[in-house]
């Protein structure tokens, strides 16, 4: 049998050695692919809340995502269930549906229907009504909520304030 | 048959090491002229030989002196006559804010720059007062009393506002010594300040007009606009920059730049901040760099023992 | 169709459809190397290692740098030095290994040499390699124009000007190859795609020739010494390893080539860490500007030889000059009138021509960066011509030498 074409006891220690400097390298590739500094911090937009029309669906962008925010009529606000009231962002005397504004399912935007007030996806067929909760499959849930913080007249996407943590923590929001 | 490998070993580092040398330390020291440092001493700058009284320099400075006519002097509350581009226009260049001028510059660069700014600039073949051209900022000529009594009281006066050295930042430095004529873009910086987060394009637009116009009026002043200084720690060595910020004349003959008289100490923290820019991974160059040296060194000492043992029958 | 029986284990189902045993045996435990090689003989490992190196560290420059003349520069300096992890790392390698791994190819050209390595059945391996040489100074020279800096530029417009090939004024050939008067986004767009992929392309199919053109040959040996390696495999495998004048490729050999790549390593790593300054030059640290050449421009280490060459003469002469440097090591195997594959100390005239042609060549690199004044230019004339001297006095140098 071809003796020194099998590794002997050195053999096998040399390539664990070289095998230690593969996986190092690896390591340092995958920080390579992390999402870059510079992307994580342009991750907060801030949003002015006063200048919101009600009734009207207005779509901003956080971190290259729409944000749906949608200041709630009289109305709306007067028939909320339990439930909604759970997903209702209060800011100063306002009342506002806050959503990123992907469908929970594969991720299309649902459009705004202002006559029927709620979402259809067109995807594949989700429905939302205006609070944000799910109406009709496929999608497993409501719309998920940014984290958010308020501060005075001013909502700062991206940071996590008492607010968003409590719905966090209630599971109304993943 | 004897082994030749040291040899042939010796041979090709001899040869490589030859042509290294030839090719970077002999060839540079061919193309480039050396430059001494003096070490920021500005020996051709009177020292101040009176000792200064800080509360009548602030006098003189908010008063006969009329610095404040064109510096603005956050520390003490004394406000920009006008905003730095309206500043530039007129001047050619914002006129420095003068709250850690004290720290920022050499004492003696200071008294001679009140005396008579063109000399202490090193500037002087700029301005021709026959022809009418005179540097922007006007002589101080005394306020009636003993003048360099006067500007030793100054010195003290701006001395005594500033920072201290140790709460200076290498930030600051570049920002107060260069920032009015240089940007460095890559820490964001305009000659208008640190560029802020604007939300909306039209914002951000009027914001780099603004400093598009700050840059005409210094192309205008300087000859050309001062380069931006993201990476020159990269493109010129420490020494050069250390020697250029002491004395641009002494590397550049002709160039329009000031000599800016900062301190030894100020140019090092200049110096510090721009490899901040330039070369921002430099501390985790060295620390990456002992370990895999290391690691290195292990993995050949187990290659040779796997030769050894590989070759052990081979005799 | 061949027969397939029912596989008794992995090896065996993949040994029935791709024989890799028998390639295993072909390429490493049945390739016989001679024992009688130096370490020069590993710098073909070392090539491979750096090239290897070179590719890995490229592929991950490559997912952010940006082909535009406006965001190159910001792409390279700012989101591959300051942003992207460990982004200094990859370009600190790509270039200390684009440097250094032509100081081992004029180690192992050099060996080749002087050990008579490219005749006697060798020639295919002589030429498949200065084809690597070739294609490598273009990989080189595409590369060194992506971060687009000062010396970029001001490079990519003095070498694509050589095209005008002086005289002949050829300037619509310099266009076509830049693709507009000087250079900008159409010249950096199809250089960057010549150094990703064209070019490294060519690099692989030619180390895979001139991997196979050693294959029948086999290897020189430090001693001239023609060696049967039918009868001596035949002994190594009835057991006498010891007596054998040949050993295995694997592992035999390749662990003295690890052994001197691991030592290798350690001066690369020290480069890359370091002592950088060599490969990445501050001057491209400078944004391209095409109003203004910087005070001193000079080409990377490796090219000033050839450089020199073009430099003192005037542009005609100089260009032919140039020419025939750039082909004159491809017709080596053809120069050499002599018949003795043995090192160059036993070959009497040819050794002193070996020294004198390394020397020159060193002096004409050192030349090839100093400004050209003065006594520099005189030296850099004297050894340019050397150079053509020698290279024409080869022939008959070696048309006379005795058998050794
Ligand atoms: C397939 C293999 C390769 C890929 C994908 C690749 C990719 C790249 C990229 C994207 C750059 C631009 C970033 C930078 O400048 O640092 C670059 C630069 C460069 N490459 Fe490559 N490269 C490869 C192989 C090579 C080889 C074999 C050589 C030389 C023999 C080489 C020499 C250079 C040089 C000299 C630079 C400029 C380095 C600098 O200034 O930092 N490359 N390469
Ligand atoms: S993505 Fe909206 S329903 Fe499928």
């Amino acid at each position: 049998m071809h003796n020194s074409s099998r590794r002997g006891f050195m053999g096998k220690a040399f390539g664990a050695v070289a095998g230690v400097g593969v996986v190092g390298s690896l390591v340092a590739m995958k920080k390579t692919w992390d999402p870059l500094p510079s992307v994580k911090a342009a991750g907060f937009t801030t949003l002015d809340m006063s200048i919101y029309p009600e009734g009207e669906l207005i779509t901003e962008k956080w971190r290259g995502k729409p944000i749906f925010v949608l200041k709630k009529t009289a109305e709306m606000v007067a028939s909320q269930t339990e439930s909604q009231k759970a997903r209702d962002v209060v800011v100063g005397d306002s009342h506002f549906m806050i959503a990123i504004g992907l469908c929970t399912h594969l991720g299309c935007i649902p459009g705004y229907n202002a006559a029927e007030k709620s979402f259809l996806c067109a995807c594949h067929g989700g429905q939302f009504n205006w609070a944000g909760e799910v109406t009709k499959v496929p999608p497993p849930r409501g719309f998920d909520i940014p984290p958010f913080k308020i501060e005075g007249n001013k909502m700062i996407l991206g940071e996590a304030g008492p607010e968003y943590q409590a719905m966090k923590d209630s599971g109304v929001t993943l | 048959m004897k082994n030749k490998e040291p040899l042939i070993l010796v041979v090709v580092v001899a040869f490589t090491l030859l042509t290294y040398w030839l090719v970077e330390p002999f060839a540079h020291s061919q193309m480039h002229k050396h430059v001494e440092s003096q070490n920021f001493a500005y020996a051709d700058l009177a020292p101040i030989i009176k000792t200064g009284d800080a509360a009548n320099g602030k006098a003189l400075v908010t008063g006969a002196a009329a610095c404040i006519g064109c510096h603005s002097i956050a520390k003490d509350g004394v406000p920009a006559g006008m905003d730095a581009v309206t500043a530039a226009g007129s001047y050619g260049v914002n006129p420095p804010d003068l709250s850690n001028a004290g720290a920022l510059y050499d004492p003696k660069f200071l008294a001679d720059l009140i005396k008579n700014p063109a000399h202490a600039l090193n500037v002087a073949h700029k301005f021709d007062a026959a022809k009418g051209q005179m540097h922007p900022m006007i002589a101080f000529a005394g306020a009636g009393g003993d003048i360099d009594q006067e500007v030793a009281d100054m010195v003290a006066y701006l001395q005594s506002i500033a920072v201290k050295a140790d709460e200076l930042t290498p930030k600051m430095a570049f920002e107060e010594a260069c920032g009015r004529c240089h940007t460095m873009k890559y820490e964001n910086w305009t000659q208008l300040g640190t560029k802020p987060e604007f939300k909306f394009e039209k914002e951000s637009l009027a914001y780099d007009i603004k400093v598009l116009e700050y840059q005409e009026a210094l192309t205008k002043y300087m000859g050309k606009l001062p380069p931006d200084l993201s990476m020159y720690f990269r493109s010129r060595n420490e020494h050069f920059l250390s020697t250029f910020i002491e004395n641009p004349q002494s590397q550049l003959a002709g160039t329009a730049m000031p000599r800016v008289g900062v301190t030894a100490e100020t140019a090092h923290k200049v110096i510090e901040h721009m490899a901040d820019a330039g070369d921002t991974k430099r501390h985790e160059r060295e620390s990456v760099g002992k370990n895999v040296m290391i690691f290195i060194i292990i993995f050949a000492i187990f290659a040779l023992l796997w030769k050894k043992q590989v070759w052990r029958d081979l005799h | 169709m061949a027969h397939f029986t029912k596989a008794t284990s992995v090896k065996d189902w993949l040994n029935q459809r791709l024989a890799i045993e028998k390639v295993e045996k072909v390429m490493a435990s049945e390739y016989w190397i001679p024992k009688n090689i130096n370490f020069l003989w590993a710098m073909g490992m070392v090539l491979a290692i750096t090239f290897t190196l070179l590719l890995v560290s490229g592929i991950f420059l490559l997912m952010y740098y940006q082909p535009d003349v406006k965001d190159a520069f910001y792409s390279v300096n700012y989101t591959i030095m300051r942003d992207v992890d460990f982004g200094w790392l990859w370009r600190h390698i790509h270039g200390v290994a684009a440097s250094v791994v032509f100081l081992i190819i004029y180690i192992h050209m050099f060996t080749g040499i002087y050990y008579g390595s490219y005749k006697k059945g060798r020639e295919m391996i002589w030429i498949s390699g200065m084809l690597l040489f070739v294609t490598f100074s273009a990989e080189a020279f595409s590369g060194y124009m992506l971060p687009w800096g000062q010396m970029s530029y001001w490079a990519g417009m003095v070498i694509t000007n050589i095209f005008s090939l002086g005289g002949l004024h050829m300037d619509g050939l310099v266009e076509w190859i830049r693709g507009d008067y000087v250079p900008a986004q159409a010249f950096l767009t199809r250089f960057f795609m010549l150094h990703v992929l064209l070019l490294p392309l060519a690099i692989m199919g030619l180390i895979g020739l001139h991997f196979a053109a050693l294959r029948i040959p086999h290897v020189n040996n430090q001693d001239g010494e023609e060696i049967d390696f039918d009868a001596e495999s035949k002994k190594y495998l009835a057991g006498d390893k010891a007596g054998s004048k040949v050993m295995r490729f694997a592992n035999d050999f390749m662990s003295k080539d690890m052994m001197v790549v691991g030592i290798y390593l350690i001066f690369f790593f020290y480069l890359v860490f370091f002592q950088y300054g060599f490969a990445l030059d501050p001057v491209n640290f400078d944004p391209a500007d095409g109003l203004k050449t910087p005070a001193h421009i000079y080409p990377e280490w490796y090219f000033l030889w050839s450089y020199e060459i073009l430099r003192p003469f005037s542009v005609n002469i100089g260009l032919m000059a140039f020419g025939f440097a750039q082909v004159i090591f491809m017709l080596l195997p053809w120069l050499d009138r002599s018949p003795n594959a043995v090192p160059a100390s036993r070959r009497g005239a040819f050794s002193i021509w070996f020294w004198l042609l390394l020397i020159d060549m060193i002096v004409l690199t050192a030349m090839g960066k100093l400004p050209p004044e003065g006594i520099f230019s005189t030296i850099g004339l004297v050894a340019a011509l050397a150079f053509i001297v020698l290279w024409i006095a080869l022939p008959f140098i070696t048309m006379n030498e005795k058998k050794a």
